[in-house]
């Protein structure tokens, strides 16, 4: 076999098998989504009817499907405190500090440990009497304990507070990846210019990682838009903690309406997509 | 080289596994005959449970036994913690299991494309109760596992504590007696289980209580736009919940609450009562101090009658694609009639006719407490209110409008209860108006 000829066979071996996952995982259920989504399809039926736009149109013209987005704005404005932390962690452990692997290691396990065990961790947190009071007892702030979960006003601060904690470290590891590249010369010269670490912050260090910032608020605020994990495992979505794809969820699997959960699924993908493109428009401005 | 050589014998042997695995279940490929018990069945069967609890257990000795009478029949379980929503999930494909309990949420006219069918509804109802729930054509579907009672589970030493030795009979001494417990006692007088959610579904079943009708539940409702209205069961139902939330007679915190020590806390008298099912009983009593102390009463209710409704269980069905139907129906016949799950493990009554009322029943011998079936939908209706429920969201057996109650009963919510009832009722009118128009 010739090397071209070799080189051709060992691409398409070491991409076949991703490609094929990619196809079969990813790609054709997308497909059948959109295709569901124009059914009366109860999820377990071996017939279906196809019932055009009814679907959308329901959706469109029902509000209660679409007033659970006022949930995703506290979810949303958490996602800026989350990227504020985990970038004044990045570049504090991106400095001579002592036990910096350590930190790292820390910021970063939230994000290793599953979903669930985060919820339920959480749930015993925001107990009363639970971790969290507890904590503030010891502390002597007890004029600050609550009732997390069930004040209506507060739940959904607790639940992104979780989210905060359990997606920062991801945050964190990208923007610590970025602040290393940068070449160690720069930060030296700066030092011979009399910089101090707050110019360095806002001079080198910024301007360097500000494609990753932008990766990073895409990520975070799709989502924000399509938080799920905590509050389902948490709440269920009750007490006001409503998503909307914790709603997607219900009305598929509680109410069997796969077809017009599939229509949510659409126009939850059609959001982020928008959301994505006018972020990217505007980043474009800046130019 | 020498690893490239043990990973074709790997592939080669699962090959040849598979290969005989294929063999084997081909061999025992008999047709569904049922009646013709003579030829003793045999084969491998699995069998689908929602015992999590139990599985590794208390069904181990059953296969025992089961295999003393059927020697040829291997028996395998698989026990899956959210039933209802995994089975469904599976049932897309035709790997599941051969014998299961029917998913409750699967409607009516679906239950043949997935299970067999175990007879004709004449001749089955001479020997069992409760098949009118699978009756598709004049065939039955699936044998009930027990059949439930559903009331209030209570602590009798709390209500002894608060004054009350006979458990209370309507609504407002109901109401009373959770006041007088509040006030004396330290217990929680009503424990709602807002948090795992599922156990407020317990309430939809005590709706026949309330009316004080055993046609209301499938007869009447289906028929009705004023489903929710005050004055109707709904309502007069749910107002009970509403009102103990308001007036501080549920838990501290719903938001936090926790089955398991749920249980505990009713069998140590830290709680005072909890609506649930007859299944429930057991479980309560294996972790009381004084077993003695948990008793049953029925739901309170103005109504004439007092009816408390029994109801059927999960039902025990044979898929459709089984291997080994003879095999299955064996076992569906063992476990119903012999195993003595129905009155032990499954807490209720036995299906089979004429079997025995169990020991915490007998107190109600001989009083105006009556316990009946409710009466099944006529023909055309069958499975109405299901997709009335479905097509409106409103989820009469789903924990959602039960939590919103709760809520707003605790004041988190701006909505009265008027305000919740009625909206349940204009999604239920306009999805009676809208299904009905279709059928």
């Amino acid at each position: 076999m010739s090397y071209r000829n070799q080189r051709i066979l060992i691409i398409l071996s070491f991409t076949i098998i991703p490609i094929a996952l990619l196809f079969v995982f990813a790609y054709l259920p997308v497909v059948n989504m959109f295709r569901y989504s124009f059914t009366d399809w109860n999820g377990y039926s071996k017939t279906f009817e196809y019932v055009g736009f009814e679907n959308y149109k329901s959706i469109f013209t029902d509000p209660k499907y679409f007033s659970v987005f006022k949930v995703s704005l506290y979810y949303f404005f958490a996602t800026f405190a989350q990227m504020g932390l985990a970038l004044y962690f990045a570049t504090i452990l991106s400095f001579k500090v002592k036990g910096k692997n350590f930190f790292k290691g820390i910021l970063f396990f939230p994000y290793l440990l599953n979903g669930v065990a985060i919820g339920f961790i959480f749930l015993f947190f925001f107990k009363p009497d639970g971790t969290f009071d507890t904590v503030l007892q010891a502390l002597g702030l007890d004029f600050l304990i609550q009732k997390w979960l069930l004040n209506p006003h507060i739940i959904n601060v607790s639940l992104a507070g979780a989210s905060v904690w359990r997606y920062m470290g991801f945050n964190f590891i990208v923007f610590l990846g970025a602040i290393s590249s940068i070449s160690k010369d720069i930060y030296e010269a700066s030092d011979i210019d009399g910089a101090n670490r707050w110019h360095q912050f806002r001079h080198i260090i910024l301007p360097s990682i500000k494609r990753i910032v932008q990766l990073n608020i895409i990520l975070s605020i799709s989502g924000a838009i399509s938080a799920f994990d905590i509050p389902y495992i948490m709440t269920g979505g009750s007490n006001g903690s409503n998503t909307f794809v914790i709603q997607t969820v219900d009305v598929a699997f509680k109410y069997g309406k796969v077809g017009l959960a599939s229509a949510m699924a659409v126009v939850l993908l059609f959001i982020v997509v928008t959301v994505t493109l006018i972020q990217q428009f505007f980043v474009k401005e800046d130019k | 080289m020498k690893t490239s050589k043990s990973i074709l014998g790997l592939v080669a042997l699962t090959l040849t596994a598979s290969l005989f695995a294929g063999c084997s279940s081909k061999e025992s490929d008999t047709p569904a005959a049922p009646g013709a018990a003579d030829s003793t069945p045999k084969g491998e069967i699995t069998v689908i449970t929602q015992r999590t609890d139990i599985v590794d257990t208390v069904f181990q000795d059953y296969a025992k036994k089961f295999n003393e009478k059927y020697p040829d029949i291997q028996v395998n379980f698989e026990a899956l913690a959210n039933y209802e929503d995994q089975i469904k999930i599976r049932m897309n494909t035709s790997d599941y299991g051969d014998v299961l309990l029917l998913p409750t949420s699967i409607p009516l006219a679906d239950t043949p494309t997935f299970f067999e069918p175990l007879g004709s509804m004449e001749e089955m109802s001479k020997q069992y109760d409760g098949l009118e729930e699978r009756e598709v054509d004049g065939k039955a579907y699936g044998l009930p596992i027990t059949i439930n009672y559903s009331g209030v589970i209570y602590n009798k030493s709390v209500f002894d504590k608060a004054g009350y030795s006979e458990p209370p009979k309507t609504i407002e001494e109901f109401m009373q007696a959770l006041q007088a417990i509040k006030d004396k006692t330290d217990a929680v007088p009503l424990y709602t289980n807002y948090a795992a959610g599922w156990p407020l579904t317990q309430w939809e079943a005590v709706l026949t209580t309330v009316a004080g009708d055993k046609e209301y539940v499938n007869v009447k409702q289906p028929s009705t736009d004023d489903n929710f209205v005050p004055g109707a069961p709904h309502y007069d139902l749910y107002k009970v919940m509403y009102d103990a939330a308001k007036n501080g007679l549920i838990e501290e915190d719903p938001t936090t609450t926790d089955w398991e020590s749920s249980k505990a806390d009713l069998a140590n008298g830290k709680i005072g009562t909890m609506v649930l099912g007859s299944w429930a009983i057991g479980q309560i009593k294996a972790i009381a101090p004084n077993p003695d102390d948990i008793a049953f009463m029925p739901f309170p209710t103005n109504a004439k009658e007092r009816i408390v409704p029994l109801a059927d269980d999960y039902t025990l069905g044979i898929n459709v694609n089984s291997e080994n139907k003879e095999a299955a129906r064996a076992w569906v016949d063992w476990f119903i009639n012999e195993s003595g799950y129905p009155t032990t493990e499954g807490g209720g009554i036995s299906p089979v006719k004429g079997a025995e009322l169990p020991e915490i029943l007998k107190q109600f011998e001989g009083t105006d407490v009556k316990f009946e079936t409710q009466t099944p939908a006529e023909e055309k209706q069958k499975g109405l209110v299901d997709k009335i429920d479905k097509d409106a969201e409103i989820g009469l057996w789903q924990p959602d409008f039960k939590k919103i109650i709760i809520e707003a009963g605790i004041g988190n919510r701006p909505e009265s209860y008027d305000d919740i009832m009625k909206g349940l009722n204009d999604a239920w009118v306009k999805s009676r108006a809208k299904v009905g128009a279709a059928e």
